[in-house]
């Protein structure tokens, strides 16, 4: 697919997300508008994915890290064939299989459970490291928070990737610049991440992560080490009272707001 | 004949468990361990030997190395994810539960010097809360056995047993109790000696004491039953019903906190389908002072002769 493809597509899982936010009173829309784009990418071009077949044995993997935006892995899912699109409705409610975090126990192309920080890395590190001991050619991409990146367990695996020489791996930080409570900078403040990485012995890439066109050759790329992209990215991006505003972490829109934001992705999509 | 003489061979269950872990590892290319820089403690330099690449060595960092475990699995691996029980399960915990347990991911966790093994190094290295942490965690099978026949046959289980699952590994010399050839089974304990008037239960590194505490006690005209109860969880109900209805009270002995444990196991079995008095043997809720595991054990009353006067007290509660 191409970048005005792909741009169509992620706003129409924007939509649907901002709906699903709206209609469960509940979920974490700024983080999840900030990883959209991302997320449209891999699920519509850069993934090797088996929607009737998900748990191929050759299947690209990819883990959500940053757990809590799972709506939006639910409706890039559903918009891929992994699971009915009339299922997003049910987000959140009881007994509905679409959990505030993801469960791979139960829906189809989440490969592991996340919702504690710091968990995706370490098992993508494992999922790796497997497909360079059976020889396969499948790659592994994981998403984390910037915020999430303060968790200790993941610069454990990000150690274990280098040593490992872990070149099917690509880890991607939607670096929004907010956690839950209030900037990055103002609580403990990992920024700039580049030469943290590179320290620890990554190549990483820095894009613009709402930006189809970097996000794309990004995640394409293909070195001779792990990679990092540093995805540079809006919270709440596509509305524009979200946009980096710190309350929008998990705030859920009033019926106005939704009518707003609903307008505001309308016509972008123009 | 002095007491030496007769005594029997004392064996180290990491051996069996190496022993077990090397066939699969050439039987299966799939096999793999992992590890926190614990290849000595592990035991796993025969593993290293004889397949360099499939020792996956993350260094020390516990948290890392149970996600990499669940990652592997995921990748179509079979990985045993191996450490010292403490930092296994105590620095690695949420791994447990959510890439592990919740992901029901087929990583079998080996949990080495369990319980008071490291006795001397103090309270940070013991290993007594691990049933209790591990044991409330859905998906997950817990083992303790209590003998290197037995950990064979659990390792052999665990590697066919589609899912995940915690083994209890000491590093305490045990005498072999179980007949070679012994078949392990999930949730099913062994009767090793049959009585009358009161049951012992235990498992791990307190399941030989039990057997002795019983000849101690049927020099008293006291007959005991001895169960060795491998697994935690699933418990073994049935079991536990039958000994309450065949002989009316219940000891357990653990080389573990008496929260929780074995202990606490079956006492939720005999609250809910069979109330009779019990005793549960372990560390008292206190973190234990110095001494060698064996020491520790008798301090804490579980000696065979204290065991046997705790049996006589419990059957003196009887009705």
């Amino acid at each position: 697919m191409q970048t005005n493809d792909l741009e169509r597509v992620a706003k129409g899982i924007r939509r649907r997300d901002l709906r699903a936010v709206f209609e469960a009173g509940a979920g974490h829309i700024g983080g999840e508008m900030s990883a959209i784009d991302i997320l449209t990418a891999l699920y519509f071009r850069v993934l090797n994915v088996m929607p009737d077949d998900p748990g191929n044995p050759g299947r690209d993997r990819f883990v959500l890290s940053k757990g809590h935006t799972a709506c939006a892995l639910y409706v890039t899912l559903a918009k891929r064939g992994f699971i009915p699109e009339e299922e997003i409705s049910t987000f959140l409610k009881p007994h509905s299989r679409l959990n505030g975090h993801p469960n791979c126990q139960k829906v189809p192309g989440v490969e592991t459970n996340t919702g504690p920080l710091g968990h995706g890395l370490p098992v993508a590190v494992g999922m790796a490291k497997a497909a360079k001991l059976g020889g396969a050619s499948w790659r592994t991409y994981v998403m984390t928070g910037d915020g999430e990146m303060q968790e200790g367990s993941n610069w454990e695996a990000i150690m274990a990737a280098a040593q490992f020489g872990l070149d099917n791996l690509t880890l991607i930080i939607d670096h929004n610049r907010f956690q839950q409570g209030a900037a990055l900078a103002d609580t403990n403040n990992l920024a700039p991440l580049r030469p943290k990485l590179e320290a620890f012995g990554w190549e990483v890439t820095e894009i613009n992560g709402n930006d189809m066109s970097e996000i794309v050759p990004a995640l394409e790329h293909r070195g001779d080490r792990p990679h990092c992209v540093v995805a540079h990215t809006n919270k709440g991006h596509g509305i524009s009272f979200m946009q980096d505003r710190v309350d929008w972490h998990h705030k859920v829109p009033n019926a106005e707001q939704y009518k707003t934001a609903m307008e505001e992705l309308a016509e972008e999509m123009e | 004949m002095s007491e030496v003489l007769t005594a029997p061979k004392l064996r180290d269950c990491r051996d069996a468990f190496v022993a077990v872990l090397e066939r699969l590892g050439a039987e299966n290319e799939k096999v793999v361990a992992v590890c926190n820089d614990s290849v000595g403690s592990s035991k796993l330099g025969g593993f290293k030997a004889k397949f360099p690449e499939r020792l996956v060595n993350v260094g020390i960092a516990e948290q890392n190395m149970v996600g990499v475990g669940a990652g592997l699995a995921n990748g179509g691996m079979l990985p045993f994810v191996c450490a010292a029980a403490p930092f296994l399960t105590g620095r690695a915990l949420e791994q447990i539960k959510a890439d592990i347990a919740y992901s029901n991911a087929n990583v079998k966790l080996v949990g080495i010097s369990s319980g008071m093994a490291y006795g001397e190094l103090g309270p940070t290295h013991h290993s007594i809360e691990d049933f209790a942490w591990t044991r409330v965690l859905p998906n997950l099978p817990v083992i303790a056995p209590c003998d290197s026949i037995e950990t064979a046959a659990a390792v052999e289980w665990a590697a066919t047993y589609p899912g995940p699952c915690f083994l209890r590994l000491s590093r305490v010399g045990v005498p072999d109790l179980l007949p070679e050839g012994h078949v392990f089974e999930l949730g099913k304990a062994n009767q090793l000696r049959d009585g009358s008037d009161v049951t012992l239960i235990a498992n791990g590194t307190l399941t030989h004491r039990m057997l002795k505490a019983a000849e101690i006690l049927a020099g008293r005209g006291v007959e005991a039953r001895v169960l060795n109860m491998a697994t935690v969880r699933p418990i073994d109900v049935e079991a536990v019903v039958a000994a309450v209805r065949d002989t009316g009270a219940i000891l357990t002995a653990e080389e573990h906190s008496t929260f929780g444990g074995l202990g606490s196991a079956i006492a939720e079995v005999v609250v809910a389908e069979a109330p009779a008095p019990m005793k549960i043997l372990g560390v008292p809720g206190i973190f234990a002072p110095t001494g060698s595991a064996e020491f520790l054990l008798d301090e804490f009353g579980m000696a065979p002769a204290a065991v046997a006067d705790a049996a006589e007290a419990l059957i003196a509660r009887k009705r």
